[in-house]
Parts: C-alpha cells; sequence; structure tokens
C-alpha cells in the first residue's frame, strides 16, 4: 500500500512537473515578448522596457521558469499587472467561491447519482429503470449554464427564492453563503449527476453479471443482498474514476456558471484577466486549475487501492 | 432498429437539416436588425420571435446549427485522426516505452478540461472558433486513444491475431487489417458522443466569448445575449437552450441506438 | 436403495420460446454421487440450476423437483433464498472468477453461515477456519485474511467448496467443478468431494462433461442429450451394458483410437538446441533491474520429418512459451531454432522463409477467425508468407483443394465464420494451416475445446492428412489421452524443462519420472467397457 501510494505520489510530480512547463511555454515562451503583448500593439518601447524589467524578463527563459515554479511551490505566485496586487492574494479571495462550489456540487451529484444508479440497475429493464434512465438521457443534453439561467428564472425572478446572484461573502455566516451558492451547484451537479447515474447502473449491470454475483446467490442472499453485500463495491471501482474527471469538469464548470450567477470566483478573475492582457494572472489560475485536477486524480487512485485489494498487493 | 436510433437520427437529421438549408436559404437575413420589431414572442411571421435588434431568432438559430455542428464535427475529426493511430500504435507496443509516452501524455492533457486550453490558448492567441476548435479538438484526442487502445488490446490476445502474425504480417499492417476494422463501431459510437460534448463545449465557450466571435452566429452567443433580459424576454434564452438540447438528445439517442444496433450483429458473429 | 433426498419428476424447461429440457427425472438418495453428463446443449447444467432455482429469467419450468418432502419449484423467492446455502450448496466451474475479488476468503465463507442467521458471529468465524480447515486450506499456512487473488486456481475452487459445505447442507451440486483446472489439482479436488460426502453423508448431484470423471466417480450415472435423458443407471451396470447407441457412441468416442500411418525413416526437420527463454518481470523498484522470470530452459530436441510429437504439461509449465519460439514470434535469449537448417529468428526479427514452412492450429474455435472476413479470405491469410502468391484461378484452386481436404465444400469459401459449427471452424482453422503446404504444423490445444464425439471426427482428420500430405506436427496439450492417440514421440514439459522424451507408448506403460507418473496416476481413465479399442 505504501509502495503504491509512493509511486502515485511520484508520478503526480512528474504531472504536475510536464504540466507547468506546457503552461509556461504556451504563455511564455511562444507568443514572443510578454510585456508587448500585454501592453498591445501602440505602446512605447520605454513603457514595453519598464515592463519587462518588472516582470523580470531580462532574465534567460529557464531561469524565468524556475523562478516562477519556485514561487509557485512557496505561495509567491508573484505581481499582477493591472492591479499591482500579489497574485496570491487575488487568487486566494476567488478560490474561496470557487472550489467550496465545485465541491458543493460533487457532493450534490453523488448524493443524487448513487441512489438513482443502484435504484435503476436493481430494477433493470423495468418502468421505473426506464423512467431513471430517460431523464438522465434529458440531463447529460441541458447545458449547465443554461440550466442555471432557467433556475434563475424560476427560483430568483418568479418564486424569490434565491437572491439572483451575487455572493453573500463567508463573514455573513456559513448559511448565507452556502444559501448563494445553492442554485449555482444545484446547476453544476445535476447534468453531472445524471452522467454519474448512468456509469453507476451500467457499472452495477457488469457486476451483476460476474460469476461471483452468482455465488453469492448460490450462498442464499437475495437478489438485493447480493446486489449491496457483493455489487456495489465492485462497481464503484469504474465509477470512482469518472468521479475523479467530473472533478475536473465541475471545476472548468463552475468558471462558465460563475458568469451566470456573478459569483466573484476564479472564472472571473480569469475573464478580467484575458481582457486586460494580465498573463500572470491568467497564468497562474489555469497552473492551480490543473493542480486541483491533479491532486484530485492522485486521491482517486488512493481510493482505488482502498476499494480494491488487487492493487494493493500488487506492487 | 429501436426506437431510440430512429429518434436520434430524426432529431439529429432535423438540425442537421436547418443546418444544410440555411446556406441556401432562410426567413430573414440572420444579421439584418429592425428595431421597430424587436424582442417579439414567437409568432406567424416570425416564428422563434426577434431578439433586442429585431433580428430573426429563426433564422440565427439555422446559422448558429452551421456553427455548433462544424466546430464539434472538426474537433472530433482532430481527436479521431491523432487519438485512433495513437491508441493503435500504444497497443500494438504494449508495456512499451512508446506506450507509457503515450499513455502519459493522455493523462496530462486530461488534467487540461478543454475549457481550460481554451483560455489558455486565448490568453495568447485570442478568442474564435478556430480557437475553440483546436481547444475541444485536442480534449479529444485522448478520450479516442484511451478507448481505441483498450478495444485493441483485447483484440491483440485474441487467436485471430495470433494467426496473422504467423501469416507474417506487421504489426502495422494486423492493425490496420484486423484491429481497426473490428474497433471501428466502438468508435462510430464514441464519435457520436464526443461529437454531442463537442456541441455542449461550443455552446459554453461561445457563452463566456472564448468561442466564434460576432457577426458569426452561435447559440452559446445568443444566451449570453439574452441573460440580462431572461425576466421580460424568456424565450430569448428559451429556444436557443432548447435548440442546443435537441441537438445533443438526438446524438446521444442516436449513440445509444447505434450501440445497440451494432452489438448484436457482432455477438452474433461472434457466436 | 434408502429414500430419495432429491427427486427430479418430468421436469421441463423453455428459455422464450426455446425447449431446453423435456421431462428430464432423476434422483439423488444421501451419501450418493450422481453424475449427469452429455455433449454441451444437452442441459445438464439448466437441470442444476433448475434444483438451485437460479435459471434465467424468462425461464419457465414444468414437472416436480422435490427435495426431501417439499417441492422446490412451487417454493417461491424467499423460501428458495433460505433452502440455497442451507440445504443445497453449489460448486461451479470457474474458481477464478467465482469469488468476490474486494473481500477476504473467510469473511465470504462466514457469509453463507451469517445469511442464513445459523451462528452467532464468532461461532461463524470458528466454523469458517474450521471448514477452510477441512477443504486443505489450515489457517497457519493459508490466513484466512487472505484475498483471492493471492490463491490459486485450485486453492480457490477449495474456498468455493468451504462456502458450499459451510452449513453441512444436504445436497451438494458440483457443475464442471474440476474441468478449468490442471489434472493433478483436478485428482486432490475430485478426492476431496469424495471424502466431504462420505464425511458428511451428502448428496452429490456431479455436472460433468468429461466420462473418465464420471466413471471415477459416481454411484449412478445419468446420460442426457438435448434435454433429455437418454440413459440412466448404476455406474457399474450401465458400463457393463450400454443400451442406448448414443451412450455407447459418447463413450466410445471418448477413448478414441486413431489409426496413424507408419513414420518414415528418421531425418531431421526441427532442431530445437539448448533453448531459453526469458520474461522481464515489471519493475518493481524504479532504480533496480526488475529480474527475469525463465519461462523455458535449456530445452533441446529434435523432430524428425513425418513424425508425430506429443508436447505435454499443466499450464504454466512453458509449452505455449516454446510454441511462440518454434513459430519463430518472440527471440530466445539462449541456444537456436533451426528448421530445415534455418534459424527461425534471424537478428532482430522472425525469418519469413523458414516461416513459410510452418503453421499452427489453435484451440478457440470462436477466437481464431476474424470475424468480419470471409473463409476464402481467412484461410488465404498465410498466402502473404509466399513471394510470388496464387492468383485467380490457382487462387480459387488452392481454396477449393484446401477445403476438401478438411472435409468441407468449396462453396464454403463464400460464407462468414459465424455460420459455422464449432468444429467445422476447426476445420477451417486446419485448412488456413494447410493451404501453403507447410512443413510443420503445431497443434495447440486444438481439439480441446470440442465435444467429444466432434473431437473424435477431428482426431480421425489428422490421420487422414497424415496419410494424404505426409505431415509433420507437434501437438500440444494437457490432455494425455489424446496425446497419447495420435504422437509417435512425446515430451514431458514441467517448469520450464524437459523432464521426460521417449515413444509415446513407453512413456505412457512405462513413465520414469517421477512428474510423469503423477500426472498419468493423476488422469482419470476410463475403465475397460469392451466399446473402446483399449
Amino acid at each position: 500500500m505504501l509502495r503504491y501510494s509512493l509511486k502515485r505520489l511520484a508520478s503526480l510530480i512528474v504531472s504536475l512537473a510536464v504540466a507547468s512547463l506546457v503552461i509556461f511555454s504556451v504563455v511564455e515562451v511562444a507568443p514572443g515578448d510578454p510585456a508587448r503583448f500585454m501592453l498591445g500593439i501602440n505602446a512605447q518601447p520605454d513603457t514595453v522596457a519598464a515592463l519587462r524589467a518588472e516582470l523580470g524578463l531580462d532574465v534567460p527563459k529557464w531561469q524565468r521558469y524556475l523562478d516562477w515554479v519556485g514561487g509557485m511551490a512557496t505561495g509567491d505566485f508573484g505581481t499582477s499587472y493591472t492591479y499591482r496586487t500579489p497574485v496570491a492574494q487575488m487568487v486566494a479571495d476567488r478560490l474561496w467561491v470557487s472550489l467550496p462550489l465545485a465541491l458543493y456540487a460533487l457532493m450534490l451529484s453523488t448524493l443524487i447519482a448513487f441512489p438513482a444508479g443502484i435504484f435503476a440497475a436493481a430494477r433493470r429493464g423495468r418502468p421505473a429503470d426506464a423512467a431513471v434512465m430517460g431523464v438522465t438521457q434529458l440531463g447529460i443534453a441541458i447545458p449547465n449554464f443554461w440550466f442555471a439561467m432557467m433556475l434563475v428564472l424560476i427560483f430568483a425572478i418568479k418564486l424569490r427564492l434565491f437572491g439572483a446572484g451575487g455572493f453573500a461573502g463567508w463573514d455573513k455566516g456559513a448559511w448565507a453563503a452556502m444559501k448563494s451558492l445553492t442554485l449555482p451547484a444545484v446547476a453544476l451537479a445535476l447534468p453531472q449527476a445524471a452522467i454519474l447515474a448512468r456509469v453507476m447502473r451500467s457499472a452495477l449491470l457488469d457486476v451483476l453479471g460476474e460469476d461471483y454475483m452468482r455465488t453469492a446467490r448460490a450462498k442464499g442472499l437475495s437478489r438485493r443482498q447480493a446486489l449491496w453485500r457483493h455489487g456495489v463495491r465492485n462497481a464503484l471501482i469504474p465509477v470512482l474514476t469518472i468521479i475523479g474527471l467530473q472533478f475536473s469538469f465541475l471545476l472548468a464548470g463552475s468558471i462558465i456558471i460563475e458568469q451566470v450567477f456573478y459569483l466573484p470566483g476564479l472564472g472571473r478573475l480569469v475573464f478580467q484577466a484575458i481582457s486586460s492582457r494580465d498573463l500572470i494572472v491568467v497564468e497562474s489560475v489555469v497552473m492551480l486549475l490543473v493542480f486541483a485536477v491533479i491532486v484530485v486524480n492522485f486521491l482517486v487512485d488512493l481510493a482505488y487501492a482502498a476499494v480494491d485489494p488487487r492493487l494493493r498487493s500488487r506492487t | 432498429m429501436s426506437r431510440n436510433l430512429i429518434l436520434g437520427a430524426a432529431l439529429s437529421s432535423l438540425i442537421l437539416a436547418a443546418a444544410l438549408i440555411s446556406f441556401v436559404w432562410t426567413p430573414y437575413d440572420f444579421a439584418a436588425m429592425n428595431i421597430p420589431e424587436k424582442l417579439q414572442t414567437p409568432n406567424a411571421r416570425h416564428w422563434f420571435g426577434t431578439d433586442h435588434f429585431g433580428r430573426d431568432m429563426f433564422s440565427m438559430i439555422m446559422v448558429g446549427a452551421r456553427t455548433s455542428i462544424a466546430v464539434a464535427l472538426v474537433a472530433v475529426g482532430i481527436g479521431m485522426g491523432l487519438g485512433v493511430p495513437l491508441g493503435l500504435a500504444a497497443a500494438a507496443r504494449k508495456g512499451s516505452w512508446l506506450d507509457e509516452v503515450i499513455m502519459r501524455g493522455n493523462d496530462l492533457v486530461f488534467a487540461f478540461p478543454s475549457l481550460v486550453i481554451a483560455i489558455l490558448i486565448t490568453a495568447v492567441y485570442g478568442a474564435g472558433a478556430i480557437n475553440a476548435i483546436i481547444a475541444i479538438g485536442i480534449f479529444n484526442i485522448p478520450v479516442f486513444a484511451r478507448i481505441t487502445r483498450g478495444a485493441a488490446l483485447s483484440l491483440w490476445e485474441r487467436e485471430f491475431i495470433m494467426a496473422a502474425r504467423v501469416a507474417g504480417k506487421s504489426d502495422a499492417r494486423i492493425s490496420v487489417e484486423h484491429i481497426l476494422p473490428n474497433v471501428v463501431n466502438l468508435l462510430i459510437v464514441q464519435g457520436t458522443i464526443q461529437f454531442s460534448l463537442g456541441i455542449l463545449a461550443e455552446a459554453g465557450l461561445s457563452y463566456v466569448g472564448l468561442g466564434a466571435q460576432p457577426p458569426t452566429p452561435s447559440w452559446g452567443r445568443m444566451l449570453a445575449d439574452a441573460q440580462t433580459m431572461v425576466s421580460f424576454a424568456p424565450h430569448l434564452a428559451l429556444i436557443p437552450g432548447l435548440a442546443i438540447i435537441v441537438t445533443v438528445l438526438g446524438l446521444n439517442l442516436m449513440g445509444d441506438g447505434l450501440r445497440d444496433w451494432l452489438d448484436p450483429r457482432i455477438r452474433a458473429a461472434r457466436a | 436403495m434408502t429414500e430419495s433426498l432429491l427427486s427430479i419428476s418430468d421436469l421441463s424447461l423453455e428459455i422464450g420460446a426455446l425447449p431446453v429440457l423435456k421431462g428430464v427425472s432423476l434422483s439423488v438418495a444421501p451419501g450418493e454421487i450422481v453424475a449427469v453428463t452429455g455433449e454441451s446443449g444437452s442441459g445438464k447444467s439448466m437441470t442444476a440450476l433448475s434444483v438451485m432455482g437460479l435459471l434465467p429469467e424468462r425461464a419457465v419450468t414444468r414437472g416436480a423437483i422435490r427435495l426431501g418432502d417439499r417441492d422446490l419449484l412451487a417454493l417461491d423467492e424467499d423460501a428458495m433464498c433460505a433452502i440455497r446455502g442451507r440445504d443445497i450448496g453449489m460448486v461451479f466451474q470457474e474458481p477464478m472468477t467465482a469469488l468476490n475479488p474486494v473481500r477476504t476468503i473467510a469473511d465470504q465463507v462466514m457469509e453463507t453461515i451469517l445469511i442464513h442467521r445459523a451462528m452467532a458471529r464468532d461461532a461463524a468465524r470458528d466454523r469458517a477456519r474450521e471448514v477452510l480447515d477441512r477443504v486443505g486450506l489450515p489457517a497457519d499456512r493459508f490466513p484466512p485474511s487472505r484475498y483471492p487473488h493471492e490463491l490459486s486456481g485450485g486453492q480457490r475452487q477449495r474456498v468455493v467448496i468451504a462456502m458450499a459445505i459451510a452449513l453441512r447442507p444436504k445436497l451438494l451440486i458440483a457443475d464442471e467443478p474440476t474441468t478449468a483446472l490442471d489434472v493433478t489439482t483436478q485428482a486432490q479436488i475430485l478426492d476431496l468431494l469424495k471424502g466431504l460426502v462420505a464425511d458428511y453423508g451428502m448428496g452429490m448431484l456431479m455436472i460433468t462433461h468429461d466420462l473418465a470423471v464420471v466413471a471415477d466417480m459416481a454411484d449412478r450415472i445419468v446420460v442426457m442429450r438435448r434435454g433429455q435423458v437418454v440413459e440412466a443407471g448404476s455406474t457399474r451396470a450401465l458400463l457393463a451394458n450400454m443400451r442406448h447407441p448414443y451412450t455407447r457412441m459418447l463413450f466410445e468416442a471418448s477413448v478414441h483410437a486413431v489409426d496413424l500411418p507408419d513414420p518414415p525413416p528418421p531425418a531431421p526437420l526441427l532442431q530445437v538446441k539448448g533453448v531459453s527463454r526469458d520474461y522481464r518481470l515489471p519493475r518493481r523498484r524504479l532504480f533496480r533491474d526488475p529480474g527475469h522470470f525463465r519461462a523455458v530452459r535449456n530445452v533441446s530436441f529434435v523432430l524428425n520429418r513425418g513424425e508425430r510429437l506429443g508436447l505435454v504439461g499443466e499450464s504454466g509449465c512453458g509449452k505455449s512459451t516454446l510454441t511462440r519460439a518454434i513459430l519463430g514470434l518472440e527471440p530466445v535469449q539462449e541456444g537456436e531454432i533451426l528448421l530445415d537448417g534455418e534459424p527461425v529468428w534471424t537478428g532482430h526479427r522472425p525469418n519469413l522463409a523458414v516461416r513459410r514452412k510452418m503453421q499452427v492450429v489453435f484451440q478457440d474455435p470462436y477466437g481464431s477467425f476474424n470475424p468480419r472476413h470471409r473463409v476464402e479470405r481467412l484461410i488465404t491469410e498465410p498466402f502473404h508468407l509466399l513471394d510470388d502468391p496464387p492468383k485467380g484461378a490457382a487462387r480459387r484452386a488452392a481454396v477449393a483443394e484446401a477445403l476438401r481436404a478438411v472435409g468441407l465444400s468449396p462453396e464454403d469459401a463464400g460464407k462468414y465464420i459465424h455460420e459455422f459449427s464449432g468444429g467445422q471452424r476447426q476445420r477451417i482453422a486446419i485448412a488456413r494451416a494447410l493451404i501453403i503446404r507447410p512443413e510443420l504444423i503445431l497443434f495447440d490445444e486444438a481439439v480441446s475445446a470440442l465435444d467429444v464425439s466432434v473431437r473424435a471426427q477431428i482426431l480421425d482428420l489428422l490421420a487422414d492428412l497424415c496419410r494424404e500430405y505426409d505431415l509433420t506436427y507437434i501437438f500440444i496439450s494437457h490432455d494425455l489421452s489424446v496425446v497419447r492417440s495420435v504422437t509417435d514421440r512425446v515430451l514431458v514439459m514441467k517448469a520450464g524443462e524437459i523432464v521426460e522424451e521417449g515413444a509415446t507408448e513407453d512413456v505412457f506403460s512405462a513413465p520414469r519420472h517421477p512428474y510423469t507418473r503423477a500426472l498419468i496416476a493423476a488422469a482419470p481413465r476410463l475403465p475397460d467397457v469392451g466399446v473402446g479399442e483399449r
């Protein structure tokens, strides 16, 4: 188990190194002089030179890369050109909106999908199964930001149960903050729950065809007992993969959803940065998102080993 | 053929027909503003109503279908064109450094969801339909590489592949002659799924302004424009949303139907 | 005879519109082993599943299955759950997949006890240890916290048996319990089952296609064919006097001996000289050489032109690896393999000039062909090896000739593979091997997946082809009786080495190496029943 974890950890570090190199190359190396790019075509030469010095562009590229990565590792993300404030501070503020939103949505999605998937699998081929499958088919087809607009229309504008947008802030108390994240989380979670429920169902149906399910029935377990005691844990293995993938979709999706609800999250930050050509901020936010995805997939790998003893002993 | 397949094919061809017809005919010029007729709800003259500039929504939806289909189709093409050969090569050289590099590269691309790739590209090269295609296309590559490799690996264990090796055929030739035809069904099904995901991704990117730029109409941007008016003109948001849902639902139903329709034949051929 | 424990009377079963069982009647008394045998499609496994009430959902049954004084067919699902595992235990064919991979073995044995609330948890744990010990998995050598993947196939089958007998059921059903196991393991499992029946006084209903196992184990035999019982009786009486022609045909086919022509005078064709084959083990630490596993160790032998050589051994002994090395599909680490004096592997690639003199026939009649190609394309695939393959009329003639040689018709060339039965597919596989007139053919478990009657026909075809084409072949198999009937000389392989070599009859009648002796002793044999040639 320890050896397996260490191996996954090594692969996590390699992934992070390669990802940072890719991001750095795309943003800073490929398009020529970032200072000129950030200031636009009409910038004065001396302004460009000043920015170059400020950004530390007068040192070799490899050294800049190392400085950037070293800075990120110690929490120093550089200074935003537009806002003249440390990027780390800006990102940290926004992260407290985006991360809770993604986790809230992941929790909702799992809480809806597991029972729905198990329910449908246990009633395979019957009307209840067909109903769940029909609803999930529709759920997959709905764009989450459109669904968000409809939620705003119904629950905020017509019924006035929630605010139409904005974020209460954590200093107003957890309840108020969670309430302002609820509609966005629902909008994010339902389409993902539809996918997850389908994966759960088909993983369970695959497991139901396994020989050991017949063995369990031969021991005297009822269909339902066999499903719960032997089916669910084995079906978790493919389901975990999807949960890992979904986290990255939810994080990316939260960037879009923030636009619908005017939430001050990473999404707002990155779009403002793009329009003001604040590349340092873009670079940091993208790296942070990728970091989150890679770490979550590392955790999923550890979860695999907890579920499946074959992985624990293999290496 | 199942009900799913027929319904899915019908919905998909409806949208495809709208896109194709828009090249030769639309009820109105999709870009023509007509302020006096602005914000009309659906009626006999404007079947889907008009927007805040008085433009005909029906015409915009028709032309928008073009954008969605083009972006998603090319993105799937990129994904298949690069992903399938990579997957075949990885399977043919299972366990080698080539396999390792391809699969680790795949894992890495999975860490960049298409939206993140789009943000990166946009920040550097600016927004536009081409960059949206690249962003979605890159993300499709590992999807196809992975599914091809997985299916090919189990085929490589089969005895008919061993027979082809005994007949002196090279791994590349076996991959093309024996492996590819036996994974093609899987690729068709996955292709329709990725196509529908591409439609959703394009809509999302256009919605946040990273996709097709004006004057090219797109469903995602129609939704972005509608956002501030949703309280007094909900049809501006409802109609493009329903267009997306119909397209994606149609493609997904078709994918499911195709899987069921293609599968029994393979099973019959094996049994 | 004592009162029967299980009695099936006039059982009929339909799945959808398809009749599977037609008026099956049989009974099992306490302490008695009843074997149900027959070829695939006979309905023997469905009979077992009917007793368990584990039939597919669309199945419709008629008749009666009495266990003691209760009719199982009349019971509802809850009542059947109470009977399964407590009154009837069941053992399945595939030990590798019959256990839940994510739960420990003791946990799975305990579950049988706990699900029936037969004992408290502590008592159940003790009972699980006790039965695991009884089936040959003592806790000091096989800790109960083991997971299934840490055990071999035979050990897993012991766990499955422990699960089935944990509550001392009155009836044990065993569905092909040893078919997936090696011959020495099979003998141990059969002994274990016999011992359990004797100790616990259980009745046992055993389903198997292997007549030698039947003759060895059963007190009574039930022969089935196409959903019907064709003959039943006590083992001794039935073996002495088979009344139904199908029964006679089955037993004859099982001991079928073919009539091979005499081999020509020795002249070497294939020379295997000191061959070793290593595989890299998976890397365990990043900067340490992961080491190698030697699958074939220093193997040498000579195969003469026109000779029929057998290669026997249990799974994992290296016979498949050696086969691939001879075909020149993989390089060897030591030694060399020459065909007609030419190496099969030169430099870094197979020597295709030599490969065209060899062909192979595989085990699986279902997996050996690309389902998307027609027979003509399938069997002409080896033409790829020729510099100047026949075209047009010459090609059609070659296809027709190959199909005719294996007893099919030239019109079959235009069909797809799914239109043929398992036996016909093996004929097509042989046609594919014959079409370039190779000097050597390797038969890799080529009849192992076939029913006995079909197997006998394919073996006869082999003998015919030997007469017509002067075949030289290597016949690789785990089945000793088949190897005995179709080879002149035999190699016995164990753990990568050849432990014994000699003329087939000599090796089988007077084995010298202890392993060969153990193999032959473990293989169940049909007693002389007056129908076979031997």
